[in-house]
């Protein structure tokens, strides 16, 4: 928590975060790189989905991420509501839409490759139906804390809506669940059950963390963005 | 008396201006009318879309009514005066959504079965609609003013309202239209009517506060 304190203070963040991000960048591109060819060309396919498996190395991953983020939002927006950590509301802006990216990433991804596997680019399944919502919660933050003149309000009225909305998300998760099961009770969409074979399985795990090293990467660049832009604001504003 | 003076002022507000309301009713009755003109009149399928479609009217009706909801006492100053007030602004917030309540909740409770009788629904099924209405609706008041008093002052607030309410509206809408299509199908309601109801409880007991945190921000 101390260190969470310490860079707080934007400035000192920027220092640090010039000194992390070169590093950051190239042990993501080389994470991505070898995950790519792993998980594209190494990794075997699948004996019944055959190469379409391999959207999974991508879908799967931004899956989780695009959900961690959310969580990430609302950590953030409560430490900005309590704190008041000035850094929290420039991170909640720099993160909104990379997590938004990942959600469409997910999505994109999922409906071309419902589209060999199920026929269809997309159906009413609880799982897609509630990352669809959780892709709409990331709009309504990006709108609004880019709604207003004064920047700082957009900032306190998105961390409100993000720690209202975390809480939401296990309701809707579990309301969507219940109205897909009232209307079709059989559900065939599913990976077939925990057993996923190790040759699948550690591409996957390493996807995981090379797009996750983009994600922090990514936020961490837009944050010193984000800084910049706030200054020239203030600067414009004294003039 | 915070809560009691605050709530009056406000239905007195409506009663004198009777036509706010009625605007959003007629928008109730006339965006369920569309249906039967789009799809047809076959009443099978009236019958079967019915508890979706009014549930989903009712939902777009008291959307629009919100974005009044703070914004005049936004412009005119007595939020201001609500924020310096000697008893705590969750009431107030809570004194807001309860006349937002009445003056569309209500009102759309009782009209729906009207409505629900054209679309084809039998008995049993109105009954249930009216009883989903007035537990779940309490809830689309708390969700809906919590994002009007997140976009006061916003540029488009009454767009952003909808983008910010309706995904957080989704488990009430759902368990809403089920417990009356569980009654056509012949299952129990009371499941889905107790679940509405959880919901509605969980707005009442968490949303005023962030409502109230809104309102607080807004004022600074």
């Amino acid at each position: 928590m101390a260190d969470l304190h310490f860079l707080a203070n934007p400035a000192r963040f920027r220092r640090f975060s010039q000194r992390v991000l070169p590093a950051l960048w190239l042990v993501t591109a080389l994470a991505l790189v070898i995950g790519l060819y792993w998980s594209l060309v190494i990794a075997p396919p699948d004996y019944q989905q055959g190469d379409t498996v391999r959207i999974m190395f991508l879908h799967v991953p931004s899956a989780s991420l695009a959900m961690a983020g959310y969580l990430l939002l609302a950590a953030l927006g409560a430490s900005l509501l309590v704190w008041r950590h000035p850094l929290a509301a420039l991170m909640a802006r720099a993160t909104a839409p990379v997590g938004a990216t990942y959600a469409a990433v997910c999505l994109i991804t999922g409906s071309l490759w419902g589209r060999p596997m199920w026929g269809t680019y997309w159906v009413w399944d609880a799982r897609l139906t509630s990352f669809l919502l959780l892709f709409f919660l990331y709009l309504g933050h990006i709108a609004l804390s880019r709604a207003y003149d004064d920047s700082e309000r957009g900032d306190r009225a998105a961390a409100i809506l993000a720690v209202v909305g975390a809480i939401n998300v296990p309701i809707i998760k579990f309301s969507v669940d219940w109205w897909n099961t009232l209307h079709q009770p059989a559900s065939i969409m599913r990976l077939d059950g925990p057993s996923i074979d190790p040759s699948l399985l550690w591409p996957l795990l390493w996807m995981m963390g090379a797009l996750a090293l983009l994600f922090v990467a990514l936020v961490l660049m837009r944050t010193e963005t984000e800084i910049d832009r706030r200054r020239l604001e203030i600067a414009e504003n004294q003039d | 008396m915070g809560f009691g003076a605050l709530f009056l002022r406000d239905l007195r507000l409506v009663w004198r201006r009777p036509g706010d309301v009625a605007v959003v009713l007629a928008f109730f009755v006339v965006a369920t009318v569309l249906f039967p003109l789009g799809i047809g009149p076959e009443s099978n399928l009236l019958a079967r879309i019915a508890a979706g479609v009014l549930w989903a009217a009712a939902l777009f009706a008291s959307m629009l009514s919100l974005d009044r909801l703070f914004a005049a006492d936004y412009e005119d100053g007595a939020l201001d005066l609500l924020l310096l007030a000697p008893w705590p602004l969750e009431l107030a917030a809570l004194a807001k959504c309860a006349a937002h309540w009445v003056v569309t909740g209500l009102p759309l409770a009782v009209l729906a079965p009207l409505i629900g009788g054209a679309f084809g629904l039998d008995d049993r099924s109105l009954l249930v609609l009216v009883l989903t209405l007035l537990v779940g609706t309490p809830a689309l008041s708390l969700i809906g003013g919590l994002a009007a008093a997140l976009t006061l002052g916003a540029r488009r607030s009454g767009a952003l309202l909808a983008l910010l309410a309706l995904p957080l509206c989704v488990p009430t809408l759902i368990f809403g239209a089920s417990a009356i299509e569980a009654t056509a199908t012949g299952e129990g309601f009371w499941v889905h009517l107790a679940i509405l109801g959880a919901l509605a409880l969980m707005s009442l007991a968490t949303l005023p506060w962030a409502i109230a945190a809104a309102l607080r921000q807004a004022g600074e």
